[in-house]
């Protein structure tokens, strides 16, 4: 019964999701639906709460309100179709591990706690790398790399999750045209292959080309659909022009009364 | 403030031990060599108690204390160490005994009641990690002083043996202390060893290891916790006010020895065992001296060796290192020097004066000739009667640099729109570090040109593998440089 309906329902499902720090709402009632197969990007101006609403659906956040289903079910149920690229600032690169033990760690999620990844994971993990053309570099200490190169370790590390449905945090920051150039061919592969992918991504100008759908945040949800449809002036307008004074304001005194 | 409790406690501790005096006398017939003896012989139950109980915290310390390293806390064991006295205090009036499991129970209590009150403070006050740490050492640390003074002042009290909790006694380990530390290490060694991959990845993307689903706060509850009782079985030993160096120090050290985390515990156990050894040896050979701070010592010591000579980060090493390279850059400059010269001469001598060189580098001749010999030395050029000539290899090299200077020159002045009288100081340092391909990329993008932005030539690969000065090829004489 839970294994049709997850194959039919959507990878991912949002309601009246709403997050708050110290009590100061920073995402008021997100309803979104993310169809499978597709290549989702979010936007929205600096503060719009961008990272906030992908760690809120990872769970990484608590909610105050509202409900997150992944594939028709909670996040757990799923844990190993879920795969995620935290921002590449969210970690210490010099940690002792080299790039290879870093995109092992992709595997962790599909081994019982207590078990090491085997020879088939090293397997995965190297084609992996490949495929980021990084495998030259697989015994490199991962501080020894350039900006680009550490987000390509990450994605490589996403790729050996082999999840249905991934969140990437701002991977095309700070990188060279290059790598970006490079992520975006494997960002297409991946929905080629059935993949869906969801991109907070902070480049307005390059946004319409990467993506066939966007969701266009800032603090509530201003718009989300196929690029054509809401890559409009008047919506990027709501997005980014004006900020919403009241919202903010309001937010602001309930974060002060505590 | 620290400083202050620390040496509030050392008042109490002096006060409290009258017999100061009577061992001062005993070292008269202090003998280095017969204690070592005796020492390494383990002849003595108390040797062997001191010596398995200090290796065996210095491998619990070092394994706990490579976690705290990499995530960034090495306050926090500062801080859990201070905060056990308390309980430490509370541990003994429970039966008014040095009772091993009441003392481990109530430092682990107290310990993780510190851990708590950190938590409380950062999350309902803006104070961040730091201002919570330097809190609770201190305040925990000084109601622990309390305590031990009321009980040296209890009858009884003063024979408590309490001040070993101070600064560290090995020689008064006994065997459940051994048993103790022995049942905590076995803890410590099977759940790193079970859960590593767990370890490694919660301490180095928890975000990441969240989103698998995993329970990181277990695992990070988890850690403090045998943080904890790796602290308070080490306590006897090693002293609440040091105990925390065995935590950081060997950690610290292996940190700098490898760039892997599996290596990295090891060395960081391996360290800790050492020294916890050396210092049950100096306070055992130093009659009756506190092991701590010897401990401490010992692995201060080993750290300063790993900062000297650590393999890629001591600074031997980088020294080393940089100290070559410049000697490269230098010889690399003289190569070039002599090129210059007999380039100015339109190739016509396959030798040039010493004095040519040294205008052209603009040293004194004393100068040049000392770097020619460093290159007769390198094998790169001969020196005979003040004059010096190339090796084969030293004319390679030379027009090398020459290539990558004037290829450079000619990349910004064509490329990157840079007038031709701005680009001579760039591309001095530039051409010491390209590498093979980009000059090949270099020469593509330049379309093989020959002449550099002033109307040099650029030497070729031809030039490059002749091995010689044209002018040995024009006058025939090419098969003395022969085609290497």
């Amino acid at each position: 019964m839970m294994k049709d309906f997850s194959t039919t329902a959507p990878p991912l499902e949002v309601h009246d999701l709403t997050v708050a720090y110290d009590r100061r709402p920073v995402l008021y009632g997100i309803d979104l639906t993310v169809p499978a197969g597709s290549l989702t990007g979010i936007i929205g101006p600096n503060g719009a709460g961008k990272s906030t609403l992908l760690k809120a659906v990872l769970g990484l956040l608590p909610l105050s309100a509202g409900w997150v289903k992944i594939f028709g079910g909670p996040l757990a149920q799923h844990a190993r179709r879920t795969g995620y690229v935290p921002q590449r600032e969210s970690v210490d690169w010099d940690f002792p591990v080299n790039v290879m033990d870093v995109v092992l760690m992709g595997r962790y999620g599909h081994l019982p706690p207590g078990r090491r990844p085997g020879r088939a994971d090293r397997e995965i993990a190297r084609a992996c790398l490949d495929q980021v053309q990084m495998l030259p570099l697989a015994g490199r200490q991962i501080g020894n790399l350039s900006g680009g190169q550490r987000q390509r370790v990450f994605l490589a590390r996403a790729l050996a999750q082999e999840s249905d449905l991934y969140f990437m945090d701002e991977p095309f920051a700070g990188v060279d045209a290059a790598t970006e150039a490079a992520i975006i061919d494997l960002l297409r592969g991946m929905k080629d292959r059935g993949k869906t992918v969801v991109v907070v991504h902070h480049d307005l100008s390059t946004a319409q080309d990467y993506f066939d759908r966007l969701v266009l945040l800032n603090m509530r949800l201003v718009a989300a659909g196929p690029t054509a449809e809401v890559f409009t002036p008047e919506l990027l307008q709501k997005t980014y022009g004006g900020r919403l004074t009241i919202l903010s304001d309001v937010a602001q005194a309930l974060g002060e009364e505590r | 403030m620290r400083s202050f409790l620390r040496l509030a406690a050392l008042a109490v501790l002096l006060a409290a031990t009258p017999a100061e005096g009577a061992r001062i006398g005993e070292l008269a017939d202090w003998d280095f060599g017969s204690q070592t003896v005796r020492f390494f012989s383990l002849q003595d139950a108390s040797v062997r108690y001191a010596l398995a109980g200090s290796m065996l915290l210095g491998l619990c310390c070092g394994l706990m204390g490579a976690f705290l390293v990499v995530r960034k806390l090495a306050l926090m064991g500062d801080a859990l160490s201070h905060a056990v006295l308390p309980g430490v205090a509370l541990g003994f009036l429970w039966g008014m005994t040095k009772n091993p499991v009441a003392i481990f129970a109530g430092a682990v209590g107290a310990g993780l009641l510190g851990a708590v009150v950190v938590q409380w403070i950062r999350a309902t006050t803006k104070h961040r990690e730091d201002a919570a740490l330097g809190f609770v050492l201190s305040s925990f640390f000084g109601v622990g002083i309390v305590l031990f003074t009321m009980i040296q002042n209890l009858p009884g009290g003063a024979k408590s043996g309490l001040d070993g909790f101070m600064f560290g006694q090995a020689a008064a380990l006994g065997p459940e202390d051994v048993w103790l530390l022995a049942g905590v290490t076995v803890l410590a060694l099977g759940a790193v060893g079970l859960f590593y991959k767990e370890y490694v990845l919660t301490s180095f993307d928890e975000g990441f290891a969240q989103s698998l689903g995993w329970p990181v706060k277990f695992y990070h509850y988890s850690l403090m916790l045998l943080l904890a009782f790796a602290i308070v079985s080490a306590l006897q030993a090693v002293g609440v006010v040091l105990v925390s160096a065995m935590l950081v120090i060997p950690a610290a050290a292996a940190f700098l020895l490898t760039d892997r985390m599996g290596a990295m515990l090891a060395w960081s156990a391996g360290l800790g065992m050492l020294a916890g050894a050396a210092g049950a040896f100096f306070s055992f050979t130093g009659q009756s001296l506190p092991t701590g701070p010897f401990m401490v010592l010992a692995a201060a010591g080993l750290f300063v060796l790993a900062l000297l000579f650590a393999p890629s980060h001591g600074i031997v090493r980088r020294l080393w290192r940089r100290r070559s390279r410049v000697a490269r850059i230098r010889r690399e400059n003289t190569l070039k020097a002599i090129y210059h010269v007999m380039e100015d001469g339109g190739f016509r001598e396959e030798v040039v004066e010493i004095e040519g060189v040294a205008d052209r580098r603009r040293e004194t001749a004393a100068g040049a000739r000392r770097e020619i010999v460093e290159l007769q030395q390198a094998g790169l050029a001969t020196v005979a009667d003040g004059r010096v000539a190339f090796t084969p290899e030293g004319w390679q090299r030379a027009c090398e640099m020459v290539r990558n200077h004037r290829l450079w020159e000619l990349y910004l002045t064509n490329a990157a729109q840079l007038a031709p009288d701005h680009v001579h100081d760039d591309a001095e340092v530039i051409e010491h570090v390209l590498g093979d391909e980009t000059v090949r990329r270099l020469e593509r993008r330049l379309n093989y040109a020959r002449r550099d932005p002033h109307g040099k030539l650029i030497p070729g690969l031809a030039d490059l593998a002749a091995g010689a000065p044209p002018s040995e090829r024009v006058a025939g004489f090419g098969e003395k440089g022969g085609a290497r």
